[in-house]
């Protein structure tokens, strides 16, 4: 399939474009909506409130996940909050604002026209989500409360205690449990997505493997989405649930689905360190604890002493002495990488030098105990759960990790792919933010297209394919990608060699968070591209799934899920590598200001990369999209 | 700092499948450090079943920081184990001795059939809240969302029950696997709000009797409460209980009426 870049963007001024679209999509009549069937792969945010309302609407909606239940999916992990242009706080936000502030976060490298779309639906998704019965934060007046959130001078994040994501998803899945209830959507649980069928380029459906049984089963339909969230797991710590994952927007990438930006993946600076070698995941402390805690390092690389016996003349408060007007508060991007910085030169903390302090004692000191304690108790509860110290007597230790990323499946308008009948929604795709996202906006961007933008955009492509008969199971494509599928999980197990996935995983991951993670070279890519292919060749043959593909088998989901890390991985570095400026999330220190912020070179890199795949994952090619910033002058992105 | 355990002697249940008796298998680990989760004791144990050549110990976990309901186990016979209001997922090591014996089953009710090792099947909890566990509200209708303005102490009180993880280890906690907390905090959090009072007795009636159809009654034992890594209050099932009362006057009355 030739790939052809078609953005769908619809003319007008930007504040009108989405209403000229609503107004000239084609529609699909009520009575013939059931003559339809949907396929959404995935029930986070994205996928449960996109099939929750296209099977409100009418259409025959199947919903796939690998979780044990739809109230699974990992936007229940959510912690700070989402964002709206409401306004409500009367200081001075609108839908242009946030726009503004989501593109300029962004770094000049998303598409206006769907940053636009995306803050003005913002304010209909939390009157949706009230209806509900959300129980969001509230004054003691009764009305909705917001709290501010990085890289905003508004206050414009609602949020519900430190559970948003929680409060949020577990409102989509109600109105995706009443939909099955009613018998509008069949849902597949414990199911896994392990190919994208298309007949004559177009997609047809999917290719499923029941987690249980380990039965490999064909599903045919006139449209797919996959709204599979995001693949930090790529570098195996990260805040990510476990599960977490790249398989099913990599499988549609196989089949001719563009991959765009992956090298832009984002740092969250306040995470517990890892703390031994079996550690399996990252915890995230709230961001807000930065308001008050002082990052420090001792002086001395050899400091033995506890934290509380270094005098203050032998501490390097590293954020108060490299960004004086900002000090603590400084930028998520710049804070992890002064962390690293640290860590990197021997100066680390904790057992295993791998952290810096987040020292409250000053705050103690100034505020009191009490009023510490009651801005964040939980968290140190939190913390001291995990760490075994607690914070009031000990710092706090904390190191960058891996949350999100912006890279994703290529989508136009219509967050359609470049395969028709192919659509992409949440973190799963790379459409609105750039190469940074702001905080609280990946709930909103779940949310807004999952319940106000993919029910009109599916409508328009559906409409024209009224009784027009659509390929079934039975199609060769599917039986070819059935043995496939099968041939692939039974070729795991019989490889028979000495590793387990988990250890290919730690080592991809070792390989991409060193070369490809917070700061990246051309030296350091070029040696991850070279350490890769190496260490692929290795899991090929030396892999060991115990057990059969016929029952469950944990060991065998993970070996698929590490297999396609590996492919993502060498596609991230090259992306990284012909990226050769720093934006956003994507640091490349060859391109970096004296004071060492990121340098973009907008002459060269305004676009976005969106790669096609050609069967061997280092020989993919890149193709871009042009941005056009029309209502936004391109800036440089500046926090002072 | 971190230290290490040695010599735990794990008593673990396996099961090949649904329809396997099962049985306890001894495993010793010879050391792990202190720093590990419970759930990171587990996965070093599989990768040494793994070296061996046998098969790994299969059990449920997700997002291991409390909050998604994935993860499970009895421990030591209790729900979660040892450390109140925490899950599996975030208990660890370090509440463990050297030389302990630690036993690890399963949840065990009937409305939670095993499907391998540790894992169980809890999809009987979507059953009730697919039955009612929701307020209609269809996408594009709503109302801005300020319009009613809803007082704090009420809007706090849903959102305590609305911190249910659906986890299930208040029906593994009680004697007669009744799901009562589970199915009074969903009941609690939208019977709460004004927005749930149109539908709240049809729901409260479909939601306990799509409960009863799975799992067992209630007799007031209370160890759902002490098992929830939530807090989830037993209050809930009072509420729940009340408005499953009113619900049999309110719902017939309306039949009537029609
Ligand atoms: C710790 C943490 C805190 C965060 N806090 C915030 C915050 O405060 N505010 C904010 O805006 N954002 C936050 N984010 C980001 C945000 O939570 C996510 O980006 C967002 O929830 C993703 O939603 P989603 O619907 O795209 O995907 P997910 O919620 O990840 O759902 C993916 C779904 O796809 C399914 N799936 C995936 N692959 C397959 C397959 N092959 N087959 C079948 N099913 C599959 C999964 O089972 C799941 O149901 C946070 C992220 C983390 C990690
Ligand atoms: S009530 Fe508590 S124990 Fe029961 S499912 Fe909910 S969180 Fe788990
Ligand atoms: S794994 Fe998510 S709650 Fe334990």
């Amino acid at each position: 399939m030739t790939i052809t870049f078609n953005s769908k963007i619809p003319a007008g001024a930007i504040g009108d474009k989405w209403a000229t679209y609503k107004e000239d999509a084609k529609l699909v009549a009520p009575g013939n909506k059931r003559k339809f069937k949907v396929i959404v792969v995935g029930t986070g945010l994205a996928g449960a409130s996109a099939a929750a309302t296209m099977a409100e609407l009418g259409y025959q909606v199947d919903v796939f996940t690998f979780h044990d239940s739809p109230r699974r999916a990992h936007s229940i992990a959510a912690q700070g909050g989402i964002n709206a242009a409401k306004n409500y706080q009367g200081d001075g936000d609108s839908v242009h604002r946030l726009f503004y502030d989501t593109i300029k976060g962004g770094d000049f490298r998303s598409r206006e026209s769907n940053v636009h779309r995306l803050a003005e639906v913002s304010v209909n998704i939390i009157d949706q989500m009230v209806a509900q019965g959300v129980p969001f934060a509230r004054e003691y007046g009764g009305l909705l409360d917001n709290r501010s959130f990085g890289g905003a001078q508004v206050s414009r994040t609602f949020y519900a205690r430190g559970q948003t994501g929680q409060q949020l998803l577990l409102g989509a899945y109600q109105q995706l449990a009443r939909q099955i209830g009613l018998g509008n959507v069949r849902m597949f649980n414990r199911t896994e997505l392990v190919d994208v069928v298309t007949v004559d380029d177009r997609c047809a459906g999917i290719v499923t493997r029941d987690l249980v049984n380990g039965e490999v089963v064909s599903h045919a339909a006139h449209a797919v989405v996959m709204a599979t969230g995001g693949y930090g797991n790529v570098f195996y710590l990260s805040t990510n649930a476990m599960a977490c994952n790249v398989t099913a927007a990599w499988r549609a990438h196989r089949k001719g689905a563009a991959f765009a930006n992956p090298c832009y993946t984002q740092i969250h600076p306040t995470c517990i360190p890892q703390s031994d070698p079996t550690q399996s995941k990252l915890t995230l402390m709230s961001e807000s604890l930065r308001n008050d805690g002082r990052v420090w390092v001792p002086m001395n690389p050899d400091e033995s002493r506890s934290a509380d016996q270094v005098p203050e003349a032998e501490r390097d408060y590293i954020l108060e002495r490299l960004y004086p007007s900002y000090g603590n508060l400084a930028p998520r991007d710049v804070s992890s990488r002064a962390a690293k910085r640290a860590v990197d030169a021997g100066l680390g903390v904790g057992p295993l030098k791998n952290g810096v302090y987040l020292d409250f004692s000053d705050a103690v000191n100034r505020l009191g105990k009490d009023v510490v304690e009651e801005r964040y108790g939980n968290l140190f509860q939190m913390y001291e759960r995990i760490a075994g110290e607690n914070p009031y007597d000990v710092p706090m230790r904390i190191y960058p990790a891996t949350h999100y990323t912006m890279g994703g499946l290529w989508v136009d308008y219509e967050l359609m792919t470049n395969i028709p009948g192919l659509y992409a929604a949440g973190e799963a795709n790379f459409s609105d933010h750039g190469a940074n996202r702001l905080g609280a906006s990946a709930l909103m961007q779940g949310l807004a297209d999952g319940y106000f933008v993919l029910p009109y955009t599916i409508g328009n492509y559906l409409a024209p394919m009224l009784n027009k008969p659509i390929p079934g199971t039975d199609h060769p494509a599917f039986k070819e990608a059935e043995l496939a599928a099968t041939a692939r999980y039974q070729g795991y197990v019989d490889i028979k060699g000495s590793r387990s996935p988990d250890y290919f995983h730690r080592e991809v991951g070792r390989i991409i968070w060193d070369y490809c993670g917070m700061e990246r070279t051309q030296q350091g890519l070029e040696k991850a591209l070279s350490e890769l292919p190496a260490l692929y060749e290795e899991f090929q043959k030396d892999l060991r799934v115990t057990g059969n593909a016929e029952s469950m088998n944990q060991t065998l989901e993970k070996a698929g899920r590490v297999d396609d890390f590996f492919q993502l991985g060498m596609l991230m570095c090259r992306d990284a590598l012909e990226r050769e400026e720093s934006c956003g999330g994507h640091f490349r220190a060859e391109y970096q200001t004296d004071e060492g912020e990121a340098l973009r070179d907008d002459e060269k890199f305004a676009h976005v990369a969106a790669w096609e795949w050609t069967g061997d994952p280092t020989k993919s090619i890149r193709h871009s999209e042009e941005l056009n910033f029309e209502a936004i002058h391109l800036a440089t992105r500046s926090y002072k | 700092m971190s230290n290490h355990l040695k010599n735990l002697k794990l008593k673990i249940w396996r099961q090949s499948g649904p329809t396997d008796t099962g049985h306890f298998e001894n495993y010793v680990m010879d050391e792990i450090s202190d720093e590990a989760s419970f759930l990171e004791m587990l996965d070093v144990l599989n990768e040494g079943l793994i070296g061996e050549n046998k098969l790994p110990v299969v059990f449920d976990h997700d997002c291991r920081e409390g909050i998604c309901g994935t993860c499970s186990l009895m421990i030591n016979g209790q729900a979660h184990g040892p450390e109140r209001s925490t899950t599996t997922c975030q208990l660890h090591m370090r509440k463990f001795k050297s030389g302990d014996e630690i036993v690890i089953e399963p949840w065990r009710a009937s409305a939670f059939p095993i499907i391998k090792d540790l894992m169980v099947d809890r999809s009987a909890f979507d059953r009730i809240i697919e039955s009612g566990g929701y307020i209609t509200a269809p996408t594009g209708g709503a109302p801005d969302a300020n319009l009613i303005p809803i007082p704090k102490t009420v809007a706090d009180a849903a959102m305590d029950a609305s911190q249910c993880i659906g986890c299930g280890a208040c029906v593994a906690a009680c004697p007669n696997g009744a799901a009562n907390l589970f199915t009074g905090a969903k009941i609690a959090h939208l019977n709460l709000l004004p927005q749930g009072q149109a539908e709240r007795f049809k729901r409260t009636e479909a939601m306990v009797e799509t409960m009863d159809e799975y799992f067992g009654s209630c007799t007031n034992h209370g160890e759902c409460e002490a098992a929830c890594p939530k807090e989830i209050s037993i209050d809930v099932i009072a509420l729940m209980n009340k408005d499953y009362r009113k619900s049999k006057l309110k719902n017939r009355k309306e039949i009537s009426r029609t």
